[in-house]
């Protein structure tokens, strides 16, 4: 029996049913599209400048948008073929924005690109080259967030980072597209890791992965016997345990002060997802054109592991694991806990998108709301130490000022109080409005 | 026992008495010196504490009356020019007079003509739903008809049409205090002059897409297709993102735009289609005026040209 408890941060949090079905799926290259439409704001951060224009020949990872500002990202073409309408498309936000469509014409890739499958050690350039060289490849944080990967990498002057910490966790339930990545190229993501240590001048990387991926775990045991520095580590199964303050709880067992970054820690964390599209950018040359999206729900007949272009229509991804079931009641882009359902089947896949997830109708409706009992629940999910509750009332009432004193914007939006609430209250709405108002505060 | 009650009664009455000449005292002493017109101005204000002036409550604007001396920045919307008469007579001042406003709708996309792409099954409320996604259907500027607006609406000026799904203010009891329009997270509420003899005429749509886009998410939207701005003799109506917007300062309410809008939306109040027509009858006249002076000028020309380019005579 084993008597070792897995690490795991410390306050809140729950325990969903990890319902991982495309687990054992094998990564699929999905066939290309006939068109793709590309955001230029996939990111956090300014949208990018587009620099092509309509009728324009591209190639696939040809640059057609190129960073605003340092927090911002460059976007490459996903195809090759002719540039068509660039107009403002619904996207997997909700909202409109602008977006390059490419009408796809054979696959002629960049001559500068390296498409072989042979794995590259040698790490040649200075740690000031490899962040020039993730900023042009248009990295972003793959796990959901889409944070530039670069800024990330650039740490602010007299922090010190001690720790660079690999998210292996897909704590979202259904999403494999990060196990599956880990089973398949555990050799080039600990080459990714590498990159990432010598960028950031650290010498020790942790990657944490939950135990109910024990295969991973025990390859990466296996792949890094020989490796200074790199460890692997089998955390307990509990969601959020994705998020990067939690993450560094679990690990380091260091908390992030409130507003502060990982850095104020000494830790910096990258997704496993990030990590690979990283090391294809520095010793591949290749930017970030393609993603592992998963898709998956309880009625959809082949839940799969696709290779997907950015751009391409979520529709693609659905016919090819086996069509619309006839019972799905939502379609969400991401995990069942904080994916946001999608309103049109042709919203392009993104660089943050992780999964397609169908729910079934009976699943997918809300519950009828009730009352508040002050039951306590959403304070002891909260893996934040907020009380959900409160944010609520205090977001409802307009009491903005009060509801930043009770720092309503460390909420993570994990959906953790809502998932627990017994009176069904839409908790998380009311918080990410009050966070939105909280920061209007700030800009008055 | 009689003595207890005795000792008691006087013993309190003296208490009482001490206290309050001590009361009393500091009263006198302690005692906030307010204008007294601040009291007077507040009485005859309506106490709604809205906030529609800009000021937290009734109160506040009273005092800002009377410590500004001068009406020409602070209008109270709910109590209007009457209210606002009373109290520059309590201060000795000189009126401002304002022209009234009223809140007005600029979303026309009803169920009929704004059809639902998709269901929307979180909290019923419309700044929820704006921070998740642009709505449920194709428009992304149209209401979302959840009536945060309504709800807001201290008068019970406004409500929700069930058959079109949009907001109706009531005239006669909106007063223009703005709580609606701060509400409402897709700017649709504005607040708009109530016009000569009431009556108002504005464009009600917001979709900033181009004419096709918008026409396909709506049957009613606005296609930026220049028309009606064409037809304005005041030059009051603008073109702006594929949009056109009235500006009511320059705005005469002739009307003659009304019948030009493909879709009708338009949007006039107060007006008898009497007074459309005969205005679009003019507009219609006018504009064949300028058709045929158009071209007898064009045979002018023509013929002008024709002489001299013959071979002059030798």
């Amino acid at each position: 029996m084993n008597l070792h408890h897995n690490k795991t941060f410390a306050i809140g949090g729950v325990h969903p049913e990890d319902q991982k079905l495309s687990a054992g799926v094998p990564i699929a290259p999905l066939p290309l599209p006939k068109t793709v439409t590309i955001p230029i704001l996939q990111h956090i951060g300014a949208p990018a400048k587009i620099v092509v224009q309509r009728g324009d020949a591209v190639k696939t990872g040809q640059i057609i948008a190129t960073h605003e500002g340092f927090v911002s990202s460059n976007i490459h073409s996903s195809v090759s073929g002719r540039i068509g309408i660039i107009e403002e498309v619904m996207d997997s936000s909700g909202f409109k924005h602008t977006a390059i469509s490419i009408r796809v014409k054979g696959d002629d890739w960049e001559e500068s690109i390296d498409r072989s499958e042979t794995l590259v050690e040698e790490i040649k350039l200075t740690p000031k080259e490899i962040v020039a060289r993730i900023m042009e490849a248009g990295v972003v944080g793959m796990g959901g967030a889409a944070f530039p990967s670069h800024v990330k990498l650039s740490v602010p002057e007299g922090k010190h980072v001690e720790y660079l910490l690999i998210n292996g966790v897909e704590c979202e339930p259904y999403l494999t597209a990060d196990h599956r990545l880990m089973l398949e190229k555990p050799k080039e993501i600990i080459v990714g890791i590498k990159i990432l240590m010598k960028a950031l001048g650290v010498e020790k990387a942790i990657i944490g992965i939950e135990d109910n991926k024990s295969d991973a775990v025990e390859l990466f045991q296996e792949v890094l016997k020989n490796e200074k520095g790199i460890t692997v580590e089998a955390l307990e199964v509990h969601y959020p345990q994705g998020g990067e303050k939690q993450l560094i709880q679990a690990l380091l067992n260091r908390e992030v002060p409130s507003g502060g970054l990982p850095a104020d820690v000494g830790a910096i964390v990258h997704n496993v997802g990030t990590t690979f599209a990283i090391y294809e950018a520095v010793q591949k040359n290749k930017p970030l054109i393609d993603r592992v999206v998963t898709v998956t729900g309880k009625s959809v007949k082949q839940p799969s592991n696709f290779l997907v272009r950015i751009g391409t229509p979520v529709i693609d991804l659905l016919i090819a694991a086996g069509g619309v079931p006839e019972d799905t009641g939502k379609i969400v882009s991401g995990g069942p806990m904080m994916g946001k359902a999608i309103a049109d089947l042709d919203v392009p896949i993104a660089k943050g998108t992780s999964g397609i997830l169908l729910i079934p109708k009976e699943e997918s409706m809300r519950a009828e709301v009730y009352n508040c009992v002050h039951c306590g629940k959403c304070i002891e999910a909260c893996p934040m130490g907020l009380e959900p509750y409160r944010l609520l009332i205090l977001s409802k009432k307009g009491n903005h000022e009060r509801a930043k004193e009770e720092h309503i914007l460390d909420c993570i939006e994990c959906g953790s109080c809502a998932f627990v609430c017994p009176s069904n209250r839409p908790i998380l709405d009311y918080i990410r409005l009050g966070k939105t108002q909280v920061r209007k505060l700030k800009k008055v | 026992m009689n003595s207890v009650i005795l000792y008691t009664i006087i013993s309190l009455t003296a208490i009482g008495i001490v206290a309050a000449v001590v009361i009393y005292f500091v009263s006198k002493k302690f005692a906030v010196q307010e204008d007294e017109r601040i009291g007077k101005v507040e009485q005859v204000l309506p106490s709604t504490n809205c906030g529609g002036c800009g000021q937290p409550g009734c109160h506040a604007f009273a005092k800002a009356v009377v410590e500004a001396g001068d009406l020409s920045a602070l209008h109270c919307p709910v109590g209007g020019n009457a209210v606002m008469k009373q109290v520059a007579e309590i201060l000795g001042i000189q009126a401002v007079e304002r022209d009234p406003y009223i809140a007005i709708v600029r979303c026309s996309g009803s169920f009929e003509y704004r059809k639902k792409t998709n269901i929307y099954d979180g909290e019923s409320s419309c700044k929820i739903a704006a921070t998740l996604y642009s709505g449920d259907t194709g428009c992304a500027y149209g209401c979302l008809g959840m009536g945060d607006c309504v709800e807001v609406c201290d008068f019970e000026a406004m409500y929700m049409d069930e058959k079109t799904g949009l907001p109706v203010v009531i005239e006669d009891k909106c007063t223009a205090c703005n709580a609606c329009v701060k509400e409402c997270p897709k700017e649709i509420l504005e607040l708009w002059p109530k016009g000569k003899k009431n009556q108002r005429i504005y464009v009600a749509c917001l979709n900033e897409e181009k004419g096709s886009t918008a026409r396909k998410e709506c049957a009613v939207a606005c296609s930026g297709c220049s028309k009606c701005f064409e037809a304005c003799r005041y030059d009051a109506i603008t073109m702006e993102n594929n949009l056109a917007h009235i500006d009511f300062e320059k705005c005469k309410l002739c009307m003659e735009c009304v019948d030009t809008c493909d879709v009708h939306n338009i949007i006039t109040a107060n007006v008898t289609p009497e007074k459309i027509q005969a205005a679009n009858e003019q507009r219609l006249k006018r504009e064949e005026r300028t058709r045929k002076k158009k071209e007898e000028e064009k045979l002018a020309a023509a013929a002008a040209k024709q002489t001299s380019n013959e071979p002059a005579p030798q």
